[in-house]
């Protein structure tokens, strides 16, 4: 016994097989081959299979102009009738087609196995040597490897070329500027055209109407947005800059939750400046941002007896009676905090935008300690 | 039966416009009140106190939070719902079997409403849509449903088929409850919920959330079986036990060696 | 090569040897004239009666190819009515319950789709479902193809190509379902926003040029659009195409057994079995499709409501194939680092910007980490038992452990709600466990196949297990064993030897040396404990043997007063 060592190839020890291979197994005939009766079974349950195909596929077009759809659908037993007899029909009528093709080749086709040999993928030692040989010939007669000013200077001007694909990119979009370090809520108190834009009243989202100090009881948990958004006049905003994708970008930041909760459970944080959080809130109210600081997503599961308000995307948990401390799950950072006041008639307002980027993290991002 | 409800109305009418003059009603509330108090003592006075006042555990959190505030709406929830009385103490209450009749339970709402504040038990006509007309109802589901998708599925889910809260808590599926029950719930917050008072959620808002949830509840299902209404978790279950597990079936049959004859075919045809 | 024997198929068609039918005049000339111009003939002949092997196994590839097809011929379909735009409309078509709201196009026109089209809601789930079934059966065809070793040479560029194609399918998957600007999709790609934020120095121009502005934008679903229905399913049918044609030029592998070696490839021919079984499979894949679009309901976007920013449902999931990364999304600790006036958000960029690259990248390097610790660089068309190869089957073992567990913290919430458990102890749980559950997995599934290996030695030494009991005359019971058919027996031992460990040369030094030692090394723990097949001198004893105590048994019952002995069975 004597080890075959390719220089390449791990040593298998070369130890003659156990059993020598049979070989290939005698064929057996089905009984469909032997057995006229059989076959002829066979070949009418192959018929019967395309022939239910058929049955389905007319049901279908009787389906498909029979039930109804748009605003007076078919309804059976409480589900959309077209959806489920066409699905029905359509998956039927197919699916006979597939079993009456197997079913003919199982039974009926010719089942004998027959054996192709392989070829190993390398290409033969002469085929090898022809193409080298190619190549050297074409690489000669350009004189690429002599003239390497040429080479150089092409490879360098198709290189080059990469530039334009990469640089056209360029206005796919606008730079970010500092467009993420504010909000729609900083509009309140702006001067515009020398006239004072008045303090952004916190309204109730989806239904838009400012909301009272008095408003709220312990415990009530509101929805919120900016008002400019239901009421652009008021805080001298073209109303098309908050219509249609304005409003979603501007909702992407502003959104808001406000949370009215025992003045006692609050302990107020730091300001960026090292001042306390004590004013940012009225009678226990208190405003977060709604965009998680972890990807974005907007959170509202708060839990009233315990303030903490979960992220349905992963699961961030913050402390809204404490700065909006992170206590558990992925996010990096607490929510933001909307310092709030109240105006001359008594509505929620906003004192100025947030102090500091809301959503998700990105590179250019400050963070200041609030505890 | 409609002299009970509507003596209950004017109690609780009374007690949220003049909580402090609550213990002055008439004598037909006094007795509803007198009977509430002693099913309380009976069912509810171990946790809650005997005055509603509330027991605290020796650790020093609460055991049966207080009702002197909570008002008739939610003991009508509670009680109307089986979660009250729990089963054991904790922060989550199951709906359960109703355990009180509904007498029963108008008379414990009595007295806890006659404990102080809080809201009364809604009139029908806040969250009942019957008698609208069909546009105008469409508008209201309309807005119920924007409300809903603001306020509401960020816990209970798009469907109302209920979602996770921290530490083992769970928003409950809120389909197929009573619009009252709805109604009361916005207004009390429940257990761990939020409250959706009248100053965060005007009445008429509730309403429209309830005309959303009424209108869930009779949509046909359009494209077929839902698997718990669960959204992509059911589905990529579904995708992989049927839409892959019936054509590997299919792949099994399709490879599966076919039944063998003894026979040769001379000696069948011969 | 052996001529088939057509002369004793079914009697239908035709007892006398299949002859070609003499062709009908026009039909000669048609095939003449294409032949003429494109020689048809030479390379039909090769391919119309190339051989491919049987095995229910095999068509799970299939099953991805066929479902890919749906995926065209419904997506086609959809976009007859879809309107990629996210310029906003009020809604006043027939679902009521969003009428008079304020949406996109995209997501106007796919409620038009659902409701006004007939059958436009059937083709929307079965699109839907396709896709899913797409990408699972893609990787169930790649769980066969690795445990098997059909990805060894010749075919690690298949292998590769799989892997890209498995990589494609799932954005493709991705861009695909944010199309309808839903509340649901829209919250994913608000995520995706947030990913791209988290790349260092460039994160923020990345998402502002995606976008084509501040999130989200008015450009982000034209361009999904055109990458789903356009760059992605043109690199996705290119990439098909070369893992078909390789597929052709390797022939496909098959199972060892008698008269199937390493030379030839046993099986049914393309014309006329092999077509009627792929075809009659499409119109099963098809059909099966088409029942789920029409039976179970997914993806109801008129409940969730067209995307708002401000809104968000409880149990918001990506579809199940982007689960695993946004399940290590829900399990990271809250990582970020903020330094001098910069963020490092590590609890976003470890689970998504790095980790599932880093799977992907694992997953396409195992060929060639395999032939590198075991030295083998031979080719192999001879498939293996997952048993067989104990450490190799172990390693996707505890992938497919990481894999699922990921998984199933992307499911924290709903497994929450289901079993009554903690959202906060399963995330603990999780953060543990999906390093530890893989290394158990792993040392689990190497000792089962090995002593899976052990049991085929014993059936191959002493037997199979009859069933058939004997009692000996002192009272003992045994169970007698019989010898293996000659094809059982043949089969289980039509496997390599794994080779002799190499000494490692000393002389090497630096790091060669160091990695000479670290490939020895890793080859001693691949191959450890894992058994051989035993050689002729070895099956020749252990038959003798068990046949002498047979004879010895049956002996000792025919002389006993008990004579119902195994000869009676």
């Amino acid at each position: 016994m004597t080890d075959v060592h390719d220089h390449d190839t791990a040593a298998v020890p070369a130890v003659p097989d156990p059993i020598a291979d049979p070989g290939l197994p005698e064929h057996q005939w089905r009984p469909t081959d032997v057995d006229d009766k059989a076959e002829k079974r066979a070949e009418r349950q192959v018929a019967s299979f395309f022939g239910l195909s058929a049955l389905f596929t007319v049901l279908f077009l009787v389906s498909y102009f029979a039930l109804d759809v748009e605003d007076d659908w078919t309804i059976v037993a409480g589900f959309g009738a077209s959806t489920m007899a066409l699905g029905t029909c359509l998956g039927l009528a197919l699916m006979f087609i597939g079993i009456g093709v197997i079913h003919w080749s199982r039974k009926l086709m010719a089942d004998h196995e027959i054996v192709e040999m392989r070829h190993p993928a390398r290409s033969s030692d002469e085929d090898r040597e022809a193409s080298l040989a190619a190549l050297s010939t074409g690489g000669a007669e350009s004189g690429i490897g002599r003239r390497p000013l040429i080479r150089n200077s092409m490879l360098g001007a198709v290189g080059l070329l990469g530039l334009p694909a990469v640089v056209m990119l360029r206005d796919l979009g606008p730079l970010p500027g500092d467009a993420l370090e504010h909000t729609i809520w900083g509009q309140g108190g702006k001067t515009v055209d020398g006239t004072t834009v008045p303090l952004m009243r916190v309204a109730r989202d989806a239904i838009g109407t400012p909301i009272l100090a008095s408003d709220l009881e312990i415990g009530d948990l509101v929805n919120a947005q900016p008002e400019v958004l239901f009421n652009p006049e008021r805080y001298l905003v073209d109303p098309e800059d908050v219509e249609g994708i304005n409003l979603q970008v501007h909702k992407s930041k502003a959104s808001l939750i406000l949370l009215r909760m025992d003045p006692a459970d609050i302990k107020p944080g730091r300001t960026a400046d090292g001042g306390s959080r004590e004013n940012w809130s009225v009678n226990g109210i208190v405003a977060y941002s709604k965009i998680c600081t972890h990807v974005g997503c907007p959170i509202s599961l708060n839990e009233r007896t315990t303030h903490h308000l979960l992220c349905p995307c992963h699961q961030s948990t913050f402390d809204l009676a404490d700065s909006g401390k992170v206590v558990f799950g992925p996010a990096g950072r607490p929510l933001p905090q909307l310092p709030l006041a109240v105006d001359d008639e008594g509505y929620l307002v906003a004192q100025s935008d947030f102090d500091e980027p809301v959503g998700p993290s990105f590179w250019e991002r400050d963070y200041y300690d609030r505890f | 039966m409609v002299l009970l409800v509507g003596l209950l109305l004017t109690g609780g009418l009374y007690a949220a416009f003049s909580p402090a003059q609550a213990d002055s009603a008439t004598a037909a509330d006094e007795e509803l009140i007198q009977e509430g108090r002693e099913l309380f003592l009976v069912g509810c006075a171990f946790c809650h106190g005997q005055n509603g006042e509330g027991v605290l555990t020796q650790g020093g959190s609460q055991y049966g939070p207080a009702l002197t505030d909570v008002g008739a709406a939610a003991v009508d929830f509670q009680v109307g719902t089986g979660r009250m009385p729990m089963a054991q103490p904790g922060s989550q209450a199951p709906r359960k079997e109703v355990v009180y009749s509904d007498a029963e339970i108008e008379a414990l709402a009595a007295f806890v409403d006659s404990l102080g504040t809080g809201p009364a038990i809604p009139d029908e006509e806040l969250y009942s849509t019957e008698g609208m007309d069909e546009d105008e109802l469409e508008e209201l589901v309309v807005r119920g449903g924007q409300i809903f998708l603001a306020n509401c599925t960020a816990c209970h889910n798009f469907e109302g088929s209920g979602g996770a809260m921290p530490r083992g808590g769970y928003a409950p599926k809120i389909r197929g409850v009573d619009s009252k029950h709805i109604y009361e719930a916005m207004l009390t917050g429940p257990q761990s919920m939020d409250t959706f008072s009248d100053g965060n959620i005007p009445p008429e808002d509730k309403k429209a959330v309830i005309a959303y949830l009424n209108t869930l509840d009779e949509q046909p299902g359009y494209g077929g079986f839902s698997f718990g209404s669960l959204g992509p978790v059911s589905e990529g279950i579904t995708a992989w036990l049927i839409g892959l597990g019936v054509p590997v079936a299919f792949a099994i049959w399709i490879a599966a060696h076919t039944t063998r004859s003894s026979k040769k075919k001379d000696e069948a045809q011969a | 090569m052996t001529v088939s024997d057509m002369s004793k198929v079914a009697a239908t068609n035709g007892t006398e040897p299949a002859t070609p039918a003499k062709s009908s005049k026009a039909a000669g000339v048609v095939a003449n004239w294409a032949d003429e111009r494109l020689g048809l003939g030479s390379a039909m002949k090769k391919n119309l009666r190339k051989v491919f092997p049987d095995h229910w196994s095999f068509m799970l590839g299939e099953v991805a190819l066929w479902s890919f097809v749906v995926l065209l011929l419904s997506g086609v379909f959809l976009t007859l009515w879809f309107d990629p735009s996210m310029a906003e409309v009020q809604y006043n078509g027939s679902y009521s319950p969003l009428r008079g709201v304020h949406m996109s196009a995209a997501f106007a026109s796919t409620l038009d789709i659902s409701f006004d089209v007939r059958g436009g809601l059937l083709m929307r789930q079965m699109h839907h479902w396709a896709a899913m079934i797409f990408i699972a059966s893609m990787m169930i065809h790649l769980l066969r193809v690795y445990l098997t070793g059909a990805f060894r040479k010749p075919r690690e560029v298949n292998w590769l190509i799989g892997c890209l194609l498995l990589l494609l399918g799932t954005i493709e998957g991705f861009t695909g379902y944010s199309l309808p600007d839903d509340l649901l999709s829209g919250t994913g790609v608000r995520a995706a926003d947030g990913f791209m934020k988290a790349t260092p120095v460039v994160g923020t121009y990345m998402s502002f040029f995606l976008f084509g502005g501040e999130f989200p934008g008015d450009s982000i679903i034209p361009r999904f659009y055109v990458m789903h229905i356009l760059l992605i399913p043109g690199l996705l049918l290119a990439l098909i195409a070369a893992h078909m044609l390789l597929l052709v030029y390797h022939k496909h592998t098959q199972w060892p057994g008698p008269g199937r070696t390493q030379e030839n490839v046993v099986g049914y021919p393309m014309l006329p079995v092999y077509m009627a079984k792929a075809g009659g499979f499409f119109f099963i894949v098809f059909g099966v499709t088409a029942l789920m679009g029409g039976l179970f309901s997914i993806n109801n976007v008129w409940k969730l409501g067209p995307y708002d920013p401000s809104k968000v449902t409880a149990g918001s999931q990506p579809d199940w194939y982007m689960g695993w990364p946004d399940g290590l999304l829900r399990i990271i600790p809250a990582w970020e680092t903020h330094l001098w006036g910069h963020t490092v958000s590590w609890n976003v960029m470890l689970p998504i910007l790095i980790a599932p690259p880093m799977f992907l990248v694992i997953l396409m390097l195992l060929p060639f980490i395999e032939s590198w610790v075991t030295g083998d660089k031979r080719e192999h068309h001879l498939l293996q038992r997952p048993r067989n190869a104990p450490t190799r089957t172990a390693v996707m073992v505890a992938l497919m452990t990481f894999y699922g567990l990921a998984w199933a913290a992307g499911g924290n919430d709903i497994i929450a709600i289901k079993l009554h458990l903690s959202i906060n102890q399963i995330t603990y749980f999780m953060r543990a466990a999906v390093f530890i559950g893989p290394v158990i997995a792993f040392f689990i599934a190497r000792r089962w196949c090995i002593s899976l290996q052990r049991h085929d030695e014993e059936k191959l030494l002493h037997g199979y297990e009859s069933g058939v009991l004997v009692r000996s005359p002192q009272g003992g019971y045994a169970e007698k064993h019989l010898p293996l058919p000659e094809a059982k027996a043949y089969t289980l031992t039509a496997r390599d030897r794994d080779p002799e460990v190499e000494e490692v040369d000393e002389s090497l030094t630096g790091g060669k040396g160091r990695r000479a030692r670290l490939r020895n090394r890793l080859q001693k723990l691949y191959f450890a404990d894992n058994v051989q097949k035993p050689t002729a001198d070895e099956l020749h004893d252990a038959q003798h043997h068990a046949e002498h105590e047979l004879h010895e048994l049956e002996g000792q019952i025919a002389a006993g007063p008990n004579r119902h002995g195994p000869a009676d069975h």
